[in-house]
């Protein structure tokens, strides 16, 4: 198994951190792990991503252009990113501040309403966990317990009580994504 | 020996290792993207784990020199930076390369010419292995292409750096320094004592005592017959370095008809372009370089005996692929293709290039 996957979206909204998070997850069930993200200089104030790959085998590039699955969470990235997935491959994204929908018919996409989801329960730092979750209900690649370990592996010790907080949004996530259909 | 997991970028990984390594010292100024160097160890506090100093210095010059001297004292030390701080070392380079002495020297490649860009790029390779100081010196160079190797061949480079008393130059490049990967860090070796150093160095200046002999540490030979002496006997060190020390690996090259030649993030894309290459029936390999001076020269004559062309392939409008053309010397085709200016090429672009500059071409 290699997934091969970009996260898109603007900077702070956790892009980075999602991408770390799974990274470490991966790595608590013993396989490889890439995590490369943009540093350039479009990252002040603007779009930033990360390109995560997770694979059973020794990972040859960091630096693709094609993903297995697009995780988008601004329009500058669906602008950049949609052409980008393999035929075949996933798209996810969060419609709130989407303008063009995503039209290709080749591919599967879905939708999680996460800002949403991360207002209504009153913490929108969860909003990167939600999106998490929703993409491990459509590819389940990493176990949830090990994502609970990956997130004590990365957090320093003295946030490790927002963990359950963090697996309850990833929970959340798992159960509101949806199937969206070109127009 | 236990070897502890972690995720790590490749900046903090060699950081890390350098520590674990044994280093005595790190002088340093950030400059991105390779700034988490100074940053992770700032924060790491060594010299309250191991007693390693690390020192921001004023300035890149400032640093280079503070490693001339640490050098001078036997003690294990290094400094780091990207392009435009390399260059402003390289006088200090050529002085240490001259006065015989071991450090190691990081230089995590961004875009150039002048400030240039802070993505990654591979257009130092003339820089690193033609000498970018003054004077008939080598450097080794060693090229790592994932954050294991950044923490794996910093100890390689501080073993080297003493075995030959030379400066060994680790090539980075921004993909490599930023990126995150698995890393297994090798346990704490204990600092040299003084009185370690005392013993083994017979160069080292500790200090003189009454009836010792008095040791100089220069790179001044003011009377010819004496520089070309010196000249003479740094060239025998470089070819023994050239006969002892070339290091490279072969991914799919057993039966390949075409081999890609690359090093750093390069040799990463590359391998993915031998897969897709297989894919579409074309047998293709791949001659990762880990050294660059020594350049694995009789490797890649070998190759040419069974090989129908070769790829350079490289961050730079056309560096290494001149080394690849005097090793290959006309028997086969040779070509390069590049990205530059803080492009990474894709491996798709690579495959493409492979097809119609060498296969078609």
């Amino acid at each position: 198994m290699t997934e091969e996957i970009i996260i898109a979206g603007f900077g702070g909204q956790g892009v980075l951190s999602m991408g770390k998070i799974l990274a470490y997850s991966g790595i608590m069930q013993d396989q490889e792990v890439s995590w490369m993200p943009s540093y350039g200089p479009e990252m002040r104030g603007g779009t930033a991503n990360v390109t995560v790959i997770v694979s059973d085998e020794r990972i040859s590039s960091p630096i693709l252009n094609q993903f297995d699955t697009a995780i988008i969470l601004n329009q500058q990235s669906m602008d950049k990113f949609e052409e980008t997935v393999k035929p075949g491959g996933v798209l996810l994204y969060d419609p709130n501040g989407i303008t063009r929908h995503p039209s290709r018919t080749d591919i599967r996409i879905f939708q999680i309403e996460g800002a949403k989801k991360a207002a209504d329960l009153g913490n929108t730092k969860i909003f990167n966990m939600i999106v998490l979750g929703a993409y491990l209900q459509i590819k389940p690649i990493v176990k949830l317990e090990n994502v609970v370990l990956g997130l004590k592996k990365s957090l320093p010790t003295r946030y490790h009580n927002l963990i359950p907080m963090n697996e309850n949004a990833i929970q959340e996530g798992m159960k509101n994504v949806t199937a969206y259909q070109p127009a | 020996m236990a070897r502890e997991l972690k995720l790590m970028k490749g900046n903090e990984a060699i950081a890390e290792a350098a520590i674990r390594a044994g280093a005595d010292a790190y002088f340093g100024y950030p400059i991105t993207p390779q700034s988490e160097v100074i940053e992770y160890l700032m924060a790491e506090k060594p010299h309250e784990r191991t007693g390693k100093v690390v020192l921001q210095a004023e300035s890149e010059v400032a640093a280079i020199n503070m490693v001339y001297g640490a050098a001078g004292a036997g003690k294990r030390v290094w400094t780091s930076s990207s392009s435009p701080g390399i260059s402003l070392k390289q006088e200090g380079i050529s002085y240490i390369a001259g006065a015989e002495l071991p450090c190691v020297i990081l230089n995590v490649v961004r875009g150039g010419p002048g400030l240039g860009t802070i993505q990654p790029s591979q257009a130092d390779y003339f820089q690193s292995v033609k000498g970018g100081g003054h004077g008939d010196y080598r450097l080794i160079v060693l090229a790592p292409s994932s954050v294991q190797e950044m923490a794996d061949y910093v100890v390689d480079a501080f073993d080297l750096a003493f075995k030959y008393r030379n400066p060994v130059l680790i090539l980075s490049d921004g993909v490599i320094g930023q990126m995150m990967e698995k890393v297994y860090l090798i346990e704490q070796r204990p600092r040299l004592t003084d009185e370690e150093i005392k013993q083994r160095y017979a160069w080292a200046t500790t200090g003189k005592k009454d009836g010792t002999e008095r040791r100089v540490i220069t790179s001044l030979a003011l009377k010819a017959d004496e520089m070309e002496a010196h000249n003479i006997h740094l060239q025998k060190k470089y070819a023994e370095i050239e006969a002892n020390e070339v290091r490279f690996e072969e991914f799919q090259c057993d039966d390949a008809e075409y081999v890609f030649v690359a090093y750093g993030s390069s040799a990463r894309v590359c391998q993915k372009a031998v897969q897709l290459a297989r894919n579409k029936g074309i047998k293709a390999g791949l001659l990762r370089l880990i050294t660059l001076f020594p350049f694995p020269k009789a490797e890649i004559g070998r190759l040419t005996g069974q090989v129908k062309g070769m790829l350079a392939v490289e961050m730079s409008s056309g560096q290494m692929i001149e080394d690849v053309k005097l090793a290959v010397n006309g028997r086969i085709k040779a070509e390069h293709f590049g990205r530059f200016g803080g492009n990474i090429p894709t491996p798709d672009e690579v495959l493409y290039a492979l097809e119609t500059q060498i296969i078609g071409g």
